[in-house]
Parts: structure tokens; C-alpha cells; sequence
């Protein structure tokens, strides 16, 4: 009796020390096509280095709202995670929840893009996937009304009121207040305006005031109903049933509109422009739309660096873009495997945002949900009067000293 | 020996204590807590953006809250979503927990169907409603007209969202009070009823005279029930509109949601919570106190 007693204990003793010995991270993922490639190849990973990978993942503001509230209640086992540098990463680094990255080669990555990775002279975050504002167009109607792909908004404008009827509207773009906020900036630097200047708002500038505008008069003119309660994912099915002839958006959307399986409208018909120019030029958003970082409270930070390592290297990348998905990495790019397979519209556009566009898509400071919120009223009137509003200019004024005190608030502004 | 025995008598002593104490355990730490500690957070100023540590500013918060146009406008909206929707979801409740006390052919099957939307998830509830009410290509509007009528942009119109968003709620917890008041309907005998027809009542004064009185604390326990839900919805709203379209469907829930995990304002967030709180608290009050005065 007093033998099988000893028995078990050891043989739970060693199945105890056993599993203490098994390294192991928990890993945070968005729900992301890239999070589904590094699912799939965790595996590896985990044969190759013997630590296990304990993975999560999570719809992206979900994934905020997580690692939020878990480095908040500083009660957070996360080692590694998937990061918004421009939504999160500075209120993120200003709390102290990044681990700075060290002994990481980024001389692969255009300098724009580690803008956003970088504070002080330090990178907090390695940049993963990259997306930059282009033009979807039905190929079909544009080329049965006679018309040639817009490169200008005023080109745009033309063709949106040609393409126009009762079935199909002309035009589309995000309308729901916050989150239009991404989608409008290239209109902003179109017209020579900018979200923040010098760390103080400027979205009430006479330039950004026409680009909002233009906007709402396109928006409200020849966009689908209800489009002020719209973004990407309420435009994406109407786009997919044909009911959308030209829609400006992020250039991740192009693999989902021209897959047979989610969309009626044939792939053939589906084309992708540049994003058209403004009266000041091209300069569209191109941004780092996510990260990876290692946490800082994390009690297995070289076991989560180098799975960061792993997680952001270029034999990942380039598998990831043979799935069409874009990464921040230069090299893939040019990558002879890489540029047979993907669609030639992302290279060409890719090619041009990289070259001229802008490394930021919104205010990038600690209190962007709500600067998107105050910014997101002004768009909203804008649409809803067709950017007519004899109230716009005030409107604007009173939610840039809206921004401006929530600069103020968290020592931002005038800092930049 | 003696020592267990004595323990014995101690456990047996204490019953009273023992048995309930996991129950108490639950409520402190999952309900109690929570409560308490968010009034302890609507004292301070806990912003995560500005990364300073939380500092204990008494009525602050509330002042900036109280300050802000947004919240006495959610403040309304909770309220008048609310009262619009237990209102219908009573009547309708109420007519068709009627015709369901019948018997008819299939009434067993009909029971089933209403059921349904109560057990869907509110998600997928939502992101169906949001292709129904879709103003291109959504059934609601070709339903409109196919009946001739002007389309509706739905909960893409300031105008239109907060009953748009009724209507779903109507449609998912009606079948809830139809059930509590079928439970009532049952309950009542059959004498008087018998009675009254003897007397030659008609249909309306049976109704009047003898189902509501007597299902009248039913009826009100539904009401409560339904009313302090109402108050809290989140999950409809927040998966249909987030609030939208610019801050037009915007309930102390949601403003609350987004103040914490979008503006990490915790301090403030935690003030829109405890007026919630009171909101839901003072309703259950008044229902209570109508009830009451009612049965007097």
C-alpha cells in the first residue's frame, strides 16, 4: 500500500517536472491573413527549437482591448505579439508594455516604415505587413461608358457621375466616421493638407477642409445608401455583387474582390489603379499596418525574441507573399518567385506608394480612437450635406482644439 | 477522536454559515467587486493614453462627463430605446401569449419557432440583421417595395437606426414574454372565466376584468426583467452599428465600451457605468413602487 502510495507521487512528481522543462510562450495573434501563415507554420518552429508556441487569435480591436486590459492589470503571461503601430504603438510604448528589439537586422525595410517602429533610438516593433490606398474599378462599366481608368479627382468626379444610376452607384469609399478617417487621408495629402502639423491638428486647414469636401460631395453624391454607417466590411459585399463601380480603400481588399468563390463579379472585370492625384500632387498612405513585438513584463523574453526573429523573417515574408499578402520587407519584392506569382496591379502600385507616398493613414498619436471619432463628425457632415455644409469650417475648428486638448492631455502636442 | 468530534460539532453548528458560504464567496468576488471597484475608478482620472499612474480626483470625472453633449444624448437614447421596445415587446407579447393559450393545430410547433431567436447569438443575430436592412442589396428594402413604398436607408440614417435597432431587439425578446406570460396564463383556474360567460361578458371584459388582473404580477415581472435588459443592451448595437452612424445609436453601453477600450479613459468610462447603474436601479424602483401601487 505504502509503496504504490510513493509509486504515484514520483510518477506525478516527474510528469511535473517534465512539463516544467518544456520551454513555452504564449503568442498573440490577429485575425489576419498573415496570423493564419504563421499558424500553419508554428509547427516547424516548434520541431525545430523544442519550445512550445501556445497561440491565441483575435479580431484586431479585440486583440487591443486584450492586451490592454491584461498589461494594464499587469497580469499578462503574453510573451509575443501582433501590434497596430499607428493605432496602439505609441500609447503602447509611452506605458511601457513594448520590450525594446535588439540585435534585429532591419536594413531590409524602406526607412518610412520604421518611422513608426522606432522611438528615440530604440525599435519596439518589427514591421510585418504593408498596405497602401489604391483604386478598385469594375473594368466592364468603365469600358462600356467609354471612360479611362481616373488618375486625377477630377477625373474621378466624371466618371463616378457617368457610371452612376439607380442600380449601380459610381463610387464608394468608407463612410462611417472613425473609420473613413484612413481612407480620406491620401484625399487630405491630395490636396496638400495633413491630419497633424508639427504635433498640433490641422485638419481645419483650408487644403484638408476641401479635400473633407470633396470627399462628402463624392460620398453623398455618388455613393450607396446609408454609406455613413459603411466601412470596408459593409462596402466589400456590395462591391462583390456588383453594385459598386469604383471604390477607394487599403490594398489589402484586392485578394478578397477577385476570388470567384466570395464574389459574382467575374476576377477579369475587377481592376486596381493607383490612388488618382489631387491638385497637390500623388502622395497616397502607405503604412506598416502591423507589427510584431515582444512584451515587456514577459518572463521569457530571449525565447520571445527570437520568435519575433522567426516570425518576421524573410523566408515567412516571402511564403506570405506568394499568398498575395503584402509584406514591409524590400527584398520580397524583388524576389523573381514572388513577382511571377502575385498580381501585377499590387507590384505596380505597391512600386508607386513605396516611392511617393506617406508612412501615416491617421493622426498617429496616444489618443487616436478618439481624434478618429472627432474627425469621423466632420467627414459625417460632410456627407450628409454633400460636402455643401456652411458649417463645416466651424465644425472642423471646434474638433481640431478637440484634438489639440487631447495633445495637451497626454503631452503630445507641439511635440513631434 | 475527540478532536474530530469536536469538529463535528463545530461543522454541525455552523451549517447556517457553511452551506450558503460559496454562494456568498461568488457573489463578493464576481459582483460585488466589480461594482465597488468601478465607483472607486469614477474617482480618479486612470487615462492609459497619457501613461501616467491613476490619481484620485473625487468628482472630476464626473464633472467632464456631465460636461460632455455626447452623454446626456446617450443618456436619452438608452432611455428612450428602452421604453419604445419593452413597450411594443409587451403588447405584442401580450396578443401573442393570447392566441398561443388557445388550442390549434401546431401550437407546439409554433411554441418552437418562437423560441428561436432567443437561443441565437447576438452576433450572428446582428451581422443577419445588418444584410437584411442593407439599403441596396439588403430584403428589407426590396420588401418595400414590392409593397410600394420608398426605400429606407435603415441603420445607415441618423433618422432611422435607434428603431431599426428596436425592431431587432422586438424581434428577439418578445418570444421571452410571451413565455413568462403564457407560465401566468396557466396559472390562472378556469372558474372564473366560466363564471363570467354565465354572466355573458363579452370577450373584451373577460380580458379586462379577469386575465390582466390576475396575470398582473406575471406581468410585471416581465416588465422588470425586460426593462433592466434593455437598459443594457450592447450586444445588438455594438455588432450592428458600433454606435452609429456618427454617435446616432449611441446607448450608455456603448459609450461606455468605447470610452474604455477605444479612448482608455477608464476613470471616465468607470462614470458612465455608475450612472447606468443608477439608471437601471432607479427604473426596477419605479416598476416596483408602480406595481405596488397597482396591487393596493
Amino acid at each position: 500500500m505504502k509503496k504504490r502510495f510513493i509509486g504515484i507521487v514520483l510518477a506525478v512528481f516527474t510528469l511535473f517536472s517534465v512539463s516544467a522543462q518544456q520551454k513555452e510562450i504564449r503568442v498573440l495573434l490577429a485575425n489576419h491573413p498573415y496570423g493564419e501563415i504563421l499558424k500553419a507554420a508554428i509547427p516547424e518552429y516548434e520541431k525545430a527549437t523544442g519550445v512550445k508556441v501556445n497561440v491565441e487569435s483575435l479580431q484586431e480591436s479585440q486583440l487591443t482591448t486584450k492586451l490592454t486590459t491584461e498589461f494594464a492589470t499587469k497580469s499578462s503571461t503574453v510573451d509575443a505579439f501582433m501590434t497596430r503601430p499607428l493605432q496602439e504603438g505609441k500609447m503602447f510604448y509611452k506605458n511601457g508594455w513594448y520590450e525594446p528589439i535588439t540585435g534585429y537586422d532591419f536594413s531590409d525595410y524602406p526607412k518610412n516604415s520604421l518611422d513608426v517602429a522606432f522611438f528615440g533610438n530604440k525599435a519596439y516593433i518589427v514591421p510585418l505587413v504593408t498596405e497602401w490606398e489604391v483604386l478598385y474599378y469594375r473594368i466592364d462599366l468603365l469600358k462600356k461608358a467609354g471612360i479611362a481608368v481616373p488618375t486625377k479627382f477630377t477625373e474621378l468626379e466624371a466618371a463616378a457621375k457617368k457610371l452612376h444610376s439607380s442600380d449601380v452607384a459610381g463610387f464608394a469609399s468608407r463612410g462611417k466616421g472613425a473609420a473613413a478617417v484612413t481612407q480620406l487621408s491620401s484625399y487630405v495629402y491630395n490636396y496638400g493638407g495633413t491630419y497633424l502639423d508639427k504635433g498640433k491638428a490641422a485638419f481645419d486647414s483650408k487644403e484638408a477642409l476641401e479635400a473633407i469636401r470633396f470627399y462628402g460631395k463624392m460620398l453623398g453624391t455618388y455613393g450607396p445608401a446609408g454609406i455613413t454607417n459603411m466601412s470596408w466590411e459593409n462596402i466589400m459585399p456590395l462591391f462583390q455583387a456588383g453594385k459598386i463601380a469604383m471604390w477607394t480603400d487599403a490594398s489589402v481588399f484586392y485578394g478578397q474582390i477577385i476570388d470567384p468563390t466570395k464574389s459574382q463579379v467575374a476576377a477579369e472585370n475587377v481592376g486596381i489603379a493607383n490612388f488618382p492625384a489631387g491638385p497637390k500632387g500623388n502622395t497616397p498612405f502607405i503604412v506598416v499596418s502591423w507589427g510584431m513585438s515582444v512584451a515587456k513584463q514577459s518572463k521569457n523574453k530571449a525565447l520571445a525574441m527570437d520568435f519575433v526573429k522567426w516570425a518576421t523573417s524573410k523566408e515567412l515574408a516571402k511564403r506570405a507573399m506568394l499568398s498575395n499578402i503584402t509584406m514591409a520587407r524590400t527584398s520580397v519584392w524583388k524576389d523573381a518567385e514572388v513577382r511571377a506569382k502575385i498580381h501585377p496591379g499590387l507590384i505596380s502600385t505597391q512600386e508607386y506608394a513605396a516611392k511617393n507616398g506617406v508612412p501615416y493613414d491617421r493622426p498617429y498619436m496616444s489618443a487616436v480612437g478618439e481624434a478618429r471619432d472627432l474627425i469621423g463628425e466632420v467627414i459625417i457632415e460632410s456627407i450628409n450635406t454633400a460636402g455643401a455644409s456652411p458649417k463645416l469650417e466651424a465644425l472642423a475648428k471646434e474638433k481640431a482644439a478637440a484634438v489639440n486638448n487631447l495633445l495637451e492631455d497626454t503631452g503630445e502636442y507641439g511635440v513631434y | 477522536m475527540a478532536l474530530l468530534k469536536k469538529q463535528g460539532n463545530f461543522l454541525e453548528r455552523n451549517l447556517h454559515i457553511i452551506f450558503p458560504l460559496p454562494a456568498v464567496i461568488f457573489v463578493v468576488v464576481m459582483m460585488i467587486f466589480p461594482v465597488l471597484y468601478t465607483f472607486f475608478l469614477s474617482f480618479t482620472n486612470w487615462n492609459l493614453t497619457s501613461g501616467m499612474p491613476l490619481s484620485i480626483v473625487f468628482f472630476r470625472s464626473y464633472q467632464r462627463v456631465l460636461k460632455e453633449p455626447r452623454f446626456l444624448a446617450a443618456l436619452g437614447r438608452t432611455f428612450s430605446f428602452t421604453v419604445l421596445a419593452v413597450f411594443v415587446e409587451t403588447v405584442v407579447g401580450m396578443i401573442i401569449a393570447l392566441i398561443l393559450n388557445r388550442d390549434f393545430k401546431g401550437k407546439g410547433f409554433t411554441k418552437l419557432i418562437m423560441l428561436l431567436p432567443l437561443v441565437s447569438t447576438p452576433v450572428a443575430i446582428g451581422i443577419a440583421w445588418n444584410l437584411f436592412y442593407d439599403p441596396t442589396i439588403g430584403l428589407a428594402n426590396y420588401l418595400l417595395t414590392l409593397l410600394g413604398l420608398p426605400k429606407l436607408a435603415w441603420t445607415g440614417s441618423e433618422s432611422t437606426v435607434i428603431p431599426s435597432l428596436v425592431l431587432v431587439d422586438i424581434w428577439q425578446w418578445t418570444p421571452m414574454i410571451v413565455l413568462i406570460l403564457l407560465a401566468g396564463l396557466a396559472s390562472i383556474s378556469s372558474e372564473p372565466y366560466e363564471s363570467a360567460r354565465i354572466d355573458g361578458a363579452n370577450e373584451w371584459q373577460v380580458f379586462w376584468r379577469i386575465t390582466l388582473p390576475m396575470i398582473r404580477p406575471t406581468l410585471f415581472t416581465a416588465l422588470i426583467l425586460r426593462s433592466i435588459d434593455a437598459l443594457k443592451t450592447f450586444d445588438i448595437i455594438y455588432a450592428m452599428t458600433g454606435g452609429g452612424p456618427g454617435y446616432a445609436s449611441e446607448t450608455l453601453n456603448i459609450m461606455a465600451f468605447k470610452y474604455s477600450f477605444e479612448y482608455f479613459r477608464m476613470g471616465q468610462a468607470s462614470v458612465i457605468l455608475v450612472f447606468l447603474f443608477l439608471l437601471v436601479l432607479l427604473m426596477s424602483l419605479i416598476i416596483v413602487r408602480f406595481q405596488k401601487s397597482v396591487e393596493m
